[in-house]
Parts: structure tokens; C-alpha cells; sequence
């Protein structure tokens, strides 16, 4: 115990000076190397005034031919038509931290720029100061319990994440669930969709500076919470789809405020269309920015309306439909340029087709029963309870130990508002999941964010963040 | 009229013009939020006093008694100095500026303005020059990045647009034949409907010039890139707090009503406007145009806050030299066309 190297309190070593020069053309006394000196030798009152200094190793900027992430940030490792050397003079630039505290950072996101100017030679991304384990969680939780985990990920989308999950666990248990069940679920993700999007166009039009527009869209989106409330009791983190169907039946009365959101969120849509589509001030902040090719998207995982903007068809409701939602009628948007205001065209006409769907599930709603009749993972009727010693002890049964799931693995994925949301979930039999991992959209577009990044304004990172809609709860989980 | 005259009548103006500006900007800060609130589908601060109008002078008492920090970096000495720096220009602008036709009472006759000087545009300018440095000053000393890319920003745009807001007013200047704020008013009096000047009608470009360059010169959006808070945190005042900030604050709202009453006095005719009724109502029915006038362009720069987005950097430096500076000096062309006409007739006449 005494003669090994103890890392008990919390102490990083920081290593020794030689260590990371491993790069290409490093020799023993270059610029380079002082460099990598001073940022490795903690605690020094000359590292403290080094631009750039944290206390965090990892999470320097290296040196420009030493960060493997540099010719990935150049498109070399993506795409090989892409590069395009600057000439970047080392002596000029500086590295800004911007954020986790920063207001348009959508949350806790840290974007460590190095800067010239205000051109962006490179950008990093540095994530987790929202992480809070809620993979680990789930496994402590029965499966009746994690859908009220899995809804706190990606807090704007919240039915997706609780519809993957159910998607997932229905899969192992073999469970069928009646129309009725599949209807509300469509009913209530696309809602959440077209919620999750008026969000995205408020928060985009307050970054680049249009600050009533995210007072309007979150006016819109107000009235889908309020439908919400209404349904789940709750305006996020809604816990009402579960597997097996989902908690309750819609309330009396859903027609009409269905209807109320179909009647006045196009109406509002058409109002944002007038406000930004020919502003010429909004085209010339986000046409041609922070452009994303398809090639890179395949490279990067990114899906959703980002990879939609860049021209990809891929829209996990037409490629792998879940729950039904191949029997409404709906079209794929899809853009070309891959850039900021194609997000922004695409979203807008995703919104359009998403409250199609909601008025398709409005006039042919099935009738019969909001979940399965499967006594093993439904708990009996409450009559039956009062009536029946033994429907009592399953329904005690069912909510103290769970239900057992068959040994297994499974993915199951659905496309949220940011893209392809999944959960692989891997069971050994018990009541409770052995391991759950979620597919985030969000990391992928965050990940992504330097190729849209780099040799662009500090205003364009700003639009092209914004536009990336990652949400840091989905992305740190 | 004696010296000692003379000094008391400059000494109670200074005092009733600075009292004027800190009403003035009470009333402008709890407007636009008022204003903005309402195009934004809020109510906007209502509770201090009727209508929320003791907003403002809640929130200067709070900032006056709050910490005033600085940073551990700061350039202590030019720290603190720029928010005075910043302040005195705006205040300094205004002295030049009448606000209604000068009062006479027996054979004295008093102006409503602090001082005409006979060389008022220039005047304007070569103050309006100087706030560039409490901005760059303040975003330099902070020892900050987010201020000081705002401070980089600001020096940039004022002084790009502070070439295209001189260019605009040449034309004035060869209309009006004076570069006296008092003279060019009068000489905007009384030719369409007893107060719009019929010549000056034809200056409209350079008002829309003006008017832009204004926006500008007072870092209001579309271009509020020097104090962009989804950008740069706060620019330039991101490191200041406390009373110091509460004076960069001060600044920036004179600053408002001092570029919409330069349009007013420039191009609006000033206090020209329909005078009728009893002796009192002559007096002060022109200090009723001149403010209503200057409250509309005001209501302007908050209409236009509250609808356009923000201006790139290269974006507002392109539209500043590419566009507002060459169509300024191909107007004060045409508008030399115009004057010889004017002064001359037409030439086949």
C-alpha cells in the first residue's frame, strides 16, 4: 500500500515535462515544448498567467500539431476536399473560455475557442458539468421506475426519451399494446416535437439578437404545455409513457385543446415566417454559416433536421417506424446546404408535419383501452383491487418488486426532435435493467460542432450553436 | 446685459439641463422597457410608483448601493475613469441642442439652449469623437477578454460610423448655410404648413443616413455588437458593476436622446411646429414638438430593437464603408445640384 503511487485524495499528478511531447517535429527546446511545459506544470504562479490555464489536463488546448483533433477540425480525417490551410500566426491568437457560464451557451456547455482576432482557428467542446449518472441511476430503478429517469435527460423532448425506453423494454417483454395506446403516444410526441422546435426557433432568434422572438416562441409552445399539464399533470418530465402503454387515458375535452393547438400555432408560424424569412439581416447572419456536409454527418453520427438541413433523407419514422406512425400520412423535410438557416427552414416545415400527424390522430383516434391488457406489467383495474385479495397483492407486487423482463439485449431508437434518440438496454431477467444506455442526439451535434466551427466569427459560433439544439441534459445525461 | 448676468443665466441653464437629461432618462429607460415589453407580449415593469415609472430610479438606488468590484487585472486608474469619460461627452452633446424657441420675456430675450455656438456641428462631432475611448478604455483596463473583443468592436464601428454620421450632415450644413444648431433650425421654419421647411425635404437620404450611423453611433441594435450579451457576455461593461456601471448606463441613454434630438434639431426642424393661444402656451407649445418629435425616433430605436436581429462584425463594417459612406458622398453630390438649383433656378429657365 505505502510503496504504490496513491491517487486517495484526489490529486492528479501532473506528469512530467517530457511526457506529452510525443508529437510530430517537436524538438527538445521549441516553442512547442515551452508551451506544453507551461501548461502542464500545475500551481505555478506562471501558469496561472498563461492565457489558457485551468486545472483541468484534459481539457487544454494543445498545441496546434499535437491535438489530434486538429486536422479533423480542418475536414483532413472527414472529408479530404475539404482543407483549406489559414495562415494562423501562433503569437496572435488566444483561448477564450466560453462558457460553462455564458448565456447562449443552452445551458452548461464549455466551447474553448482558440481565437484570432475574432476568427476561430479551433474549437473544442468540453462537456459534463450536468452529469449526473442517470445511466447508472436506471439501473437501481425497476423498469416501471425508469421512465421517470429517463424523461429528465433530454428535459425539452421528454415523451421521446420515456417512448425509447418503453419502446425498448415492450421489445424484451414481447408486450403488444392496443391502438388506442399507440395513438396517444404519436399524439403526444409529435406535440412534443412541434413543442421542442418553437423552443428551438425562440432561443435561435434570441442568439443572433432577435430577442422578441424567443417571447413568441415560447407564447406558442405555452399552449402545448398547457395540453400537457392538462394530460400528464405535468409540464416536463412527464412520466406518462410507460411501458406498457402510457399512465392514463387523455382527459375529457382533449379535442378541443387539440384543436386549439393546430388552430393557432400555424397561425404563429406563418407570423415567424414574416418576421425572419426575408429579414435580410437574419439571412446574413445564417446563410452560409456553420455549414455541415452529409459525408461529415455520416462521420460524426448526426442526425435529425441538422443532417436533414445537409441534404441526408433520414427520418427514423419513414426508415424504422415505431408505434404505429407508418399509417399517418407525412413527408420528410430536407434540405441541401447544410447550413444554419436550412436548420432553421427545415424545422419550421417540421413543425407543419408534425401537426399534420396530431390532426390525423385527431379524427381517427381508436377507441379501446390506453394500455396493454398484459396483467404482467399492467397493474388490475382499481375496482378489481377493492374486489379482489389477490388483484391487491399483484398490484403490491407490481409496484414494490416490478416486473421481471427476459433476458436479452435491445436497441430501440425514435426520432426526437434533435435526431436519433435510442436506448440499448440489457436485461439478465431481473426486475431492474442491468446496463441502459442512451443514444443522445445531442452529443453527436455537439461533437460535430467543431467542423461547423471552424474559420467562422465569434457571431457564427453563437448561430451555429444554436442551431445544433443540443440539450446538455441529453448530452451529459 | 452684465458678466455676472451672463454667468448666472449660463450657470441656472447647466443646472436645469442636467436635471433635465437625468429626468429624461428615467422616463426613457422605463419606456423602452414598457415599449419592448408590450411588442413583446409582456407587461414590462409596473409596480414602483404609476405605471412602474420609479422603475428606473429603484434600479439606479440599487445599483448605487451595490458593490462596485474590480477586477484583480484591472488597469486600476483608467478603470475607474472611463465610466466618467463615458458620461461626460453625453452631457456635453446636449448643451449645444435647443429644445424650443427662445422666450421673450420684456426686452430679454433667453434661449433654450445652453449655448448656440457658432460652430455647433462640428462641435457634436468632435465630442461624440471622444466617447470611442471611454468604451475601448473601459474593455482595454478591465483585463478581460469578453470586454475587451466589445472594446475591439466598439473602437471599429464608431469610428467607421462616425465618418459616414459626418458625411450625412454636409448637406444640412450647405442647405442651412451655418453650422450653428439655433440657425439651422431657423432656417428649416416655415414653409409647408407653417413649420416643415421645403427645402430640407429633399435631405430625406441623408436622414436615413443619419438615422442608421445614429443607431450605430449608440450601440443600439442591429448593431449592438459592442455590448452583445448573447456574444461577448456584457462587451465592454461585462467587468464593471455598481455605480460605475449605473453611469456607463447613464451614458448610453443620453447618448439615445442626444443622436434623436440631433435628428430633430437636423432634419425634423427642430421645435418648429403649429404655435397658437395664450402667451404661455407660445412658450412651451415648441418644447412640446421638439420633445414629441424626439419621442418618436426614440420609439424608433426601441421598435427596431425589439424586431431585427444583430449585425455580424464584418457584416457591419461592409454595410458601414461599402454602403452608407459611398451613397453619403453621392449625396452631398446631388445634393450641391440641388443648392445651385435652388440658388440659381434651372438651368434652361
Amino acid at each position: 500500500m505505502s510503496d504504490t503511487p496513491s491517487n486517495v485524495d484526489g490529486d492528479v499528478e501532473a506528469p512530467t515535462v517530457e511526457a506529452p511531447v510525443t508529437g510530430p517535429g517537436l524538438s527538445g527546446d521549441s516553442v512547442d515544448r515551452r508551451r506544453v511545459h507551461d501548461m502542464w506544470v500545475a500551481g505555478t504562479e506562471e501558469r496561472d498567467w498563461i492565457a489558457g490555464a485551468t486545472d483541468e489536463g484534459a481539457q487544454e488546448l494543445l498545441p496546434d500539431d499535437m491535438d489530434p483533433a486538429s486536422p479533423i477540425q480542418r475536414g483532413v480525417a472527414v472529408v479530404d476536399d475539404f482543407v483549406e490551410e489559414v495562415p494562423f500566426d501562433p503569437e496572435e491568437r488566444q483561448i477564450m473560455n466560453m462558457g460553462p457560464q455564458h448565456p447562449s451557451t443552452h445551458g452548461v456547455l464549455r466551447l474553448q475557442l482558440e481565437l484570432e482576432g475574432e476568427t476561430i482557428h479551433r474549437v473544442k467542446p468540453i462537456i459534463g458539468y450536468l452529469h449526473t449518472g442517470m445511466e447508472k441511476t436506471g439501473e437501481t430503478l425497476t423498469y416501471m421506475q425508469g421512465a421517470t429517469n429517463v424523461t429528465r435527460m433530454d428535459y425539452l423532448s421528454p415523451f421521446f426519451n420515456e417512448l425509447a425506453y418503453s419502446l425498448a423494454v415492450e421489445e424484451l417483454l414481447g408486450v403488444e399494446l392496443p391502438p388506442r395506446a399507440d395513438a396517444i403516444r404519436v399524439l403526444l410526441t409529435e406535440l412534443n416535437r412541434v413543442a421542442s422546435h418553437l423552443l428551438w426557433v425562440a432561443t435561435q432568434g434570441m442568439d443572433i439578437g432577435a430577442l422578441s422572438m424567443m417571447l413568441y416562441g415560447w407564447r406558442e409552445r405555452e399552449k402545448i404545455l398547457n395540453f400537457f399539464e392538462k394530460t400528464t399533470g405535468l409540464r416536463m418530465n412527464h412520466n406518462f409513457i410507460r411501458p406498457g402503454g402510457v399512465a392514463a387515458d387523455l382527459p375529457d375535452g382533449w379535442e378541443e385543446d387539440v384543436e386549439l393547438v393546430l388552430d393557432e400555432v400555424p397561425k404563429a408560424v406563418v407570423e415567424y415566417e414574416d418576421l425572419l424569412n426575408e429579414n435580410p439581416i437574419f439571412l446574413d447572419r445564417t446563410v452560409g454559416v456553420g455549414i455541415i456536409t452529409p459525408d461529415e454527418c455520416d462521420a460524426y453520427g448526426v442526425t435529425g433536421p441538422i443532417a436533414r438541413a445537409a441534404g441526408i433523407n433520414w427520418d427514423l419514422r419513414k426508415t424504422a417506424p415505431y408505434s404505429g406512425i407508418d399509417q399517418y400520412d407525412f413527408d420528410v423535410p430536407v434540405a441541401e446546404h447544410g447550413d444554419v438557416f436550412d436548420r432553421y427552414i427545415v424545422r419550421i416545415a417540421e413543425i407543419g408535419e408534425s401537426l399534420g400527424i396530431v390532426r390525423q390522430v385527431l379524427e381517427k383516434m381508436p377507441s379501446g383501452d390506453y394500455r396493454s391488457e398484459d396483467r404482467k406489467v399492467t397493474p388490475p383495474p382499481r375496482q378489481r383491487i377493492d374486489e379482489s385479495m389477490e388483484a391487491l397483492i399483484h398490484h403490491f407486487k407490481l409496484f414494490t418488486e416490478g416486473f421481471k423482463v427476459p433476458a436479452g439485449d435491445v436497441y430501440r431508437a425514435v426520432e426526437g426532435p434533435r435526431g436519433e434518440l435510442g436506448v440499448y438496454l440489457v436485461s439478465k431477467g431481473g426486475a431492474r435493467p442491468w446496463r441502459i444506455h442512451v443514444r443522445a442526439p445531442s452529443f453527436a451535434a455537439v461533437q460535430a460542432l467543431p467542423v461547423m466551427m471552424t474559420d467562422s466569427l465569434v457571431a457564427d459560433i453563437i448561430a451555429t450553436l444554436a442551431s445544433a439544439d443540443p440539450v446538455l441534459g441529453d448530452v451529459d445525461r | 446685459m452684465s458678466g455676472w448676468e451672463i454667468l448666472i443665466e449660463a450657470a441656472v441653464k447647466v443646472v436645469l439641463a442636467f436635471v433635465f437629461l437625468l429626468v429624461i432618462v428615467l422616463l426613457l429607460v422605463w419606456a423602452e422597457r414598457r415599449v419592448v415589453a408590450v411588442m413583446q407580449n409582456r407587461i414590462g415593469p409596473n409596480r414602483a410608483g404609476p405605471f412602474g415609472i420609479l422603475q428606473t430610479l429603484a434600479d439606479g438606488m440599487k445599483l448605487f448601493f451595490k458593490e462596485s468590484l474590480t477586477p484583480r487585472r484591472a488597469e486600476f486608474g483608467i478603470y475607474i475613469a472611463a465610466p466618467v469619460a463615458a458620461l461626460i461627452p453625453a452631457l456635453l452633446i446636449f448643451l449645444v441642442i435647443p429644445i424650443g424657441a427662445p422666450i421673450v420675456i420684456g426686452d430679454r430675450e433667453y434661449t433654450l439652449q445652453v449655448t448656440d455656438l457658432n460652430v455647433g456641428i462640428l462641435y457634436v462631432l468632435a465630442i461624440s469623437s471622444l466617447a470611442v475611448y471611454a468604451i475601448t478604455l473601459a474593455g482595454w483596463s478591465s483585463g478581460s477578454k469578453y470586454p475587451l473583443l466589445g472594446s475591439v468592436r466598439a473602437s471599429a464601428q464608431m469610428i467607421s460610423y462616425e465618418a459616414a454620421l459626418g458625411l450625412a450632415l454636409v448637406p444640412v450644413i450647405m442647405f442651412a448655410g451655418t453650422t450653428s444648431m439655433a440657425g439651422i433650425v431657423a432656417a428649416q421654419q416655415g414653409e409647408i404648413l407653417g413649420f416643415l421647411g421645403a427645402w430640407h425635404v429633399i435631405l430625406f437620404p441623408s436622414f436615413v443616413i443619419f438615422l442608421i450611423a445614429g443607431f450605430a453611433e449608440t450601440n443600439r441594435a442591429p448593431f449592438d455588437l459592442v455590448e452583445a450579451e448573447q456574444e461577448i457576455v456584457g462587451g465592454y461593461h461585462t467587468e464593471y458593476s455598481g455605480f460605475r456601471f449605473a453611469l456607463f448606463f447613464l451614458a448610453e441613454y443620453i447618448n439615445i436622446f442626444n443622436i434623436a434630438a440631433l435628428t430633430v434639431v437636423l432634419f425634423l426642424g427642430g421645435w418648429g411646429g403649429p404655435v397658437f393661444g395664450p402667451q404661455i402656451l407660445v412658450w412651451f407649445l415648441p418644447v412640446f414638438w421638439f420633445l414629441l418629435k424626439t419621442f418618436a425616433i426614440i420609439f424608433l430605436f426601441f421598435w427596431v430593437r425589439a424586431t431585427l436581429p444583430r449585425m455580424r462584425y464584418d457584416q457591419l463594417m461592409a454595410f458601414g464603408w461599402k454602403r452608407l459612406i459611398p451613397i453619403s458622398l453621392a449625396w452631398i453630390m446631388l445634393s450641391m445640384v440641388a443648392l445651385g438649383i435652388r440658388r440659381f433656378g434651372l438651368p434652361w429657365s
